[in-house]
């Protein structure tokens, strides 16, 4: 048993790993945005007194949460084709991950509105605030505050999930390294690399998050939460 | 095979959950083995046993799956190790659910009340006996809900296996579509079968969580 490496080979290709990398990035950044509206939009859904809405957002949740994203993406892939649709493998692998994230981010958007005392609404009310004034300052802004970190979380995970769209071919770290493998012959090295950037888009990506939420909740700064 | 989707396929893809069921289980119990191990090295006393279980963490949180997979796959080869999907997968799976239950477990040790650490310390109980007797059988409830709902996460993650050419559910499932060629279909009753495995145990999580919310009023110290 000896192993034999040969990173030069591989990493000569560095061109094309930091190319993967920041597709990654774009594809996680655009399910990101897309998927915390819907995810905002379906946990809204659930909490509302119509029933019909809010059985919707449930199966929509539960649907998703119990199937796999890569059954899901295949869904999507096959779905959108026998409807005649034709879109760039890219742009399938976006809407994949915007349902897949959305219905997480729904169940940590409902954590996070079942937090809000009641008293606070009403106080709202009594203060003569419009619905949407109240739905905006006083629902929305602090629930994301309160469930911040979870989300942060969610997002990451999410950016190590989109490695699966791979499986479509839409272009991103790891279909770019299985380029590289099926042409170097050197898969162990190639996808050590890929393991190391993952790392790496995963801390910078908590280094953002961080960094972000340093600026838009200064609140919970100056309590010296951490968040 | 061949023609129209047919009772050989449904059996085919019967075959194919089976073994999801069968890598979901094996990859649950060497995980929570590994994880178990991992939970206690995390609040080890040895400083360098912490700083190495945790980099372990790290690393395994930060990579996807499917590259941990293609890791255990061309790794074990490279090493000069022919070995079949199923080893493959398994190891993977093992070190990926290890790094996941681990920190769940550990959160779980952590979150016995301290003073339940002191008392069993004030009556002179080893640090064995600690963990045995007092902190494990507390921390076990706690960590029940969050364990019944990563197994969620266990099974769906064997879908991934199906790229290293182990044939679990969704593997079996391209096979058939590569014969018929109804990709739609076909994904939608694997969705279907994933759906009526993972649901289930969706459902006694949140119970279990519930029933620990009632529970949980007793434990905290007054």
């Amino acid at each position: 048993m000896s192993i034999q490496l040969d990173f030069p080979a591989v990493l000569e290709r560095w061109p094309s790993f930091l190319g993967g990398a920041a597709l990654t990035l774009e594809l996680a950044a655009l399910a990101t945005v897309f998927g915390a509206l819907l995810g905002t939009l379906a946990a809204v859904g659930r909490g509302t007194h119509k029933p019909l809405i809010a059985t919707a957002c449930r199966i929509y949740v539960e649907a998703i949460r119990n199937t796999p994203l890569l059954v899901q993406i295949f869904l999507v892939y096959f779905g959108l084709a026998s409807l005649g649709l034709k879109f760039s493998a890219f742009t399938v692998a976006v809407a994949a991950l915007t349902i897949n994230v959305g219905a997480y981010t729904a169940e940590i958007m409902r954590a996070g509105f079942e937090a809000i005392p009641r008293g606070q609404i009403e106080a709202a009310e009594g203060l003569a605030l419009s619905r949407v004034q109240i739905y905006w300052h006083i629902i929305l802004l602090p629930a994301v505050e309160r469930v911040y970190p979870a989300l942060t979380s969610q997002f990451v995970l999410l950016m190590l999930a989109s490695s699966v769209c791979s499986q479509i071919s839409a272009e991103e770290l790891t279909a770019i390294a299985n380029y590289i493998q099926s042409d170097t012959y050197r898969a162990f090295e190639t996808y050590i690399i890929v393991a190391v950037l993952y790392v790496i888009l995963s801390l910078v990506m908590r280094a953002g998050f961080w960094g972000l939420g340093l600026v838009l909740f200064p609140r919970r700064r100056r309590r010296g939460t951490p968040l | 095979m061949g023609g129209h989707l047919n009772i050989n396929h449904l059996i085919f893809l019967g075959h194919g959950a089976l073994w999801t069921v069968g890598l979901s289980v094996i990859a649950l119990i060497g995980g929570g083995i590994v994880g178990f191990m991992i939970a206690l090295a995390r609040i080890s006393p040895l400083k360098s046993v912490r700083i190495a279980s945790a980099a372990y963490v790290q690393l395994v949180q930060g990579t996807p799956l499917l590259v941990i997979l293609f890791l255990g796959y061309f790794g074990l080869a490279a090493i000069g190790l022919q070995v079949s999907p199923l080893v493959a997968a398994s190891a993977s799976l093992t070190l990926y659910v290890a790094a996941y239950l681990g920190e769940i477990w550990r959160g779980s040790i952590q979150s016995v009340p301290k003073p339940q650490w002191e008392a069993a310390e004030g009556l002179a109980l080893s640090r064995t006996q600690r963990m045995l007797k007092v902190i494990l059988p507390q921390a076990i409830r706690i960590a029940t809900p969050p364990t019944v709902g990563f197994m969620v996460q266990i099974i769906k993650n064997t879908s991934l296996a199906s790229v290293v050419g182990f044939v679990e559910l969704m593997r079996s499932g391209q096979i058939v579509n590569n014969s018929l060629f109804e990709p739609f279909v076909i994904y939608a009753i694997i969705a279907v079968v994933y759906f009526a495995m993972c649901y289930p145990l969706s459902l006694f999580s949140q119970r279990l969580e519930r029933r620990m919310g009632r529970g949980k009023v007793n434990l905290a110290p007054a």
